[in-house]
C-alpha cells in the first residue's frame, strides 16, 4: 500500500465510522485488511484500496468492518454493572414508579456481551423489578457483530472471560462446543444496526445510556457531537455510563460526572448542551 | 504472597499453571492427585487451589468434599480446572463447594479473570 493509498483509507474510515487511524498505524491496516483482500482475490492490500476508489465498489462496508475493534467481554470492568444494580436502577425504579417503564440503550454493543450483561444484572435483581417493563436497545455499526449477538452463541473462551460460573450455568445452555444464552434473556434485548456518526434522534428517550469503549476511537469533535446528541435523547434525570478510559471532562458541558461514582454521568440541567452543527442525516451505505 | 496448590496429574499442565500463577504473584505447591493434595493441605492450608477433576487415586471432586470437611477447609478458594465442560459437572462441583470453574484449555487471561472473580487477586 502506497502512502497515498493509506491516506485514502484513513480518510474513508474517518468519514464512515469515525475511526481515527494515526499515520503510524499502516501495519495495523495491512494486517487487518490482508485476509479481506485475499478473500476477494486481490494480491495485496494496495490492490484492494485501488478497487475501493472505484465509484462502483461495494467493498467499503467490509473494509470498515474489518478495521473496527469488536473486542468485548461479559461484565467488562465489573463496576458499571455494580453501579447499574446498586445506584442507577434503584434511582430509576423510584423515579419511574408511575410509568413503570425504563429504557436502556447500549450504543456500541458489538457481539452482545455488554447488553446481555445488563440483562443478567436486571434478572438478578429479581422481584425489585416486578411490574416494570425494561427495554434494552443494543446497537452497533457492524452488522456481522449484531448477527452474532442476536444468536447469543459464545465460545468456551468467551464465556470464561468475566462471566461468573454461577451465571453461566444459570443463563446458558451448551450447544455443541458453544454456549447459548437463554431465550428469555435474548428476548430482553433488541439489536439494531446504527452508526453513531449519523442522526439517531428518532430513537426516543433513554433513561440510561451505555457508551463504552467506542468514543476512544473518535477524534475530539466527533466525541463532542456524539455526547451532545446522546444528551438530547435523555431526560434530565437519566444516566450515562462511559468506558474506563473515557470521560466528558474537557469535551462537553452536556453531562456532569457523578461526584463519587467513577464512570457515571448525569445530564447537566444547568445550561443547555453546546449545540454543534446538525449531524449528517444519512443512512449507512 | 498467597499460596496456590496446583493439583493435576499432568506435569505439563502443572508447569503451565505454575508459570501463569507465578506471574500473578502466587507461591506454588504442586500435587499429582487428590491424596497428595490432602497431605499438602494437612501440612498447610493454601489460600487457593487449582484443581483437576480426573486423577488417579483420588479425583478432584472427592478431594474437594474431604477438604471442605477438614478444620479450616472452608477457607481455601477452590477453582476447578478440568476438561469436564458440561453443566452437570459444573453444578456438582459448585454443590460440593467449588468457588469457580475453568474449562480446559485455559490461558492466563482466563485464570486471571477467575481468580479475580473469587477475590484472590
Ligand atoms: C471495543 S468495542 C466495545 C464493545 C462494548 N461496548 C464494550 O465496552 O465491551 C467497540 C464497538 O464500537 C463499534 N463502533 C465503532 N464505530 C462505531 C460507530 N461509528 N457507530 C456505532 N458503533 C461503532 C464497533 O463496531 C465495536 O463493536
Amino acid at each position: 500500500m502506497t502512502p497515498e493509498d493509506f491516506d485514502y483509507l484513513r480518510k474513508m474510515l474517518r468519514e464512515r465510522s469515525g475511526l481515527v487511524l494515526s499515520v503510524d498505524k499502516q501495519y495495523l491496516a495491512e494486517s487487518r485488511l490482508l485476509p479481506l483482500a485475499r478473500r476477494h482475490g486481490f494480491a495485496s492490500v494496495g490492490e484492494l484500496v485501488a478497487q475501493l476508489k472505484m465509484p462502483s465498489c461495494t467493498l467499503a462496508t467490509e473494509v470498515v468492518d474489518a478495521m473496527t475493534t469488536n473486542e468485548t467481554f461479559f461484565f467488562r470492568d465489573k463496576i458499571p454493572f455494580e453501579l447499574l444494580r446498586d445506584s442507577v436502577m434503584p434511582a430509576l425504579l423510584a423515579a419511574r414508579s408511575h410509568t413503570k417503564r425504563v429504557r436502556i440503550w447500549c450504543t456500541a454493543a458489538s457481539t452482545g456481551q455488554e447488553p446481555y450483561s445488563i440483562a443478567m444484572t436486571l434478572r438478578e435483581m429479581g422481584a425489585r423489578l416486578a411490574g416494570f417493563q425494561v427495554d434494552i436497545l443494543a446497537t452497533d455499526l457492524v452488522v456481522g457483530a449484531l448477527d452474532r449477538a442476536r444468536n447469543g452463541l459464545y465460545t468456551q473462551f468467551e464465556v470464561q472471560r468475566g462471566l461468573p460460573i454461577q451465571l453461566l450455568i444459570k443463563y446458558f445452555t451448551k450447544v455443541g462446543e458453544m454456549w447459548q444464552i437463554a431465550p428469555e434473556l435474548r428476548a430482553m434485548v433488541q439489536f439494531r444496526p446504527l452508526n453513531l456518526l449519523y442522526d439517531f434522534s428518532t430513537l426516543g428517550l433513554f433513561d440510561l445510556v451505555f457508551c463504552r469503549n467506542v468514543l476512544i476511537y473518535f477524534d475530539q469533535s466527533t466525541k463532542v457531537s456524539v455526547l451532545d446528541r446522546i444528551a438530547r435523547q435523555m431526560p434530565d434525570d437519566g444516566f450515562l455510563i462511559l468506558g474506563a478510559a473515557e470521560t466528558v471532562v474537557g469535551l462537553t458541558e452536556a453531562f456532569t460526572p457523578h461526584p463519587d461514582k467513577r464512570g457515571l454521568y448525569r445530564p447537566s440541567n444547568a445550561g443547555a448542551p453546546a449545540r454543534l452543527g446538525a449531524p449528517k442525516l444519512a443512512v449507512r451505505a | 504472597m498467597k499460596t496456590c496448590l496446583v493439583v493435576d496429574d499432568s506435569s505439563v499442565i502443572r508447569k503451565v499453571a505454575r508459570r501463569i500463577l507465578e506471574s500473578l504473584d502466587f507461591k506454588i505447591v504442586e500435587a499429582e492427585d487428590g491424596e497428595q493434595a490432602l497431605d499438602a493441605c494437612r501440612q498447610q492450608l493454601p489460600e487457593a487451589i487449582l484443581l483437576d477433576w480426573n486423577m488417579p487415586k483420588m479425583d478432584g471432586y472427592e478431594f474437594l468434599r474431604m477438604l471442605r470437611r477438614m478444620p479450616g477447609g472452608d477457607k481455601p478458594k477452590v477453582v476447578f480446572c478440568t476438561t469436564e465442560n458440561d453443566v452437570a459437572h459444573i453444578a456438582r462441583a459448585l454443590h460440593a463447594g467449588a468457588n469457580e470453574y475453568i474449562m480446559k484449555p485455559f490461558d492466563k487471561e482466563i485464570v486471571e479473570a477467575k481468580f479475580q472473580e473469587v477475590g484472590l487477586i
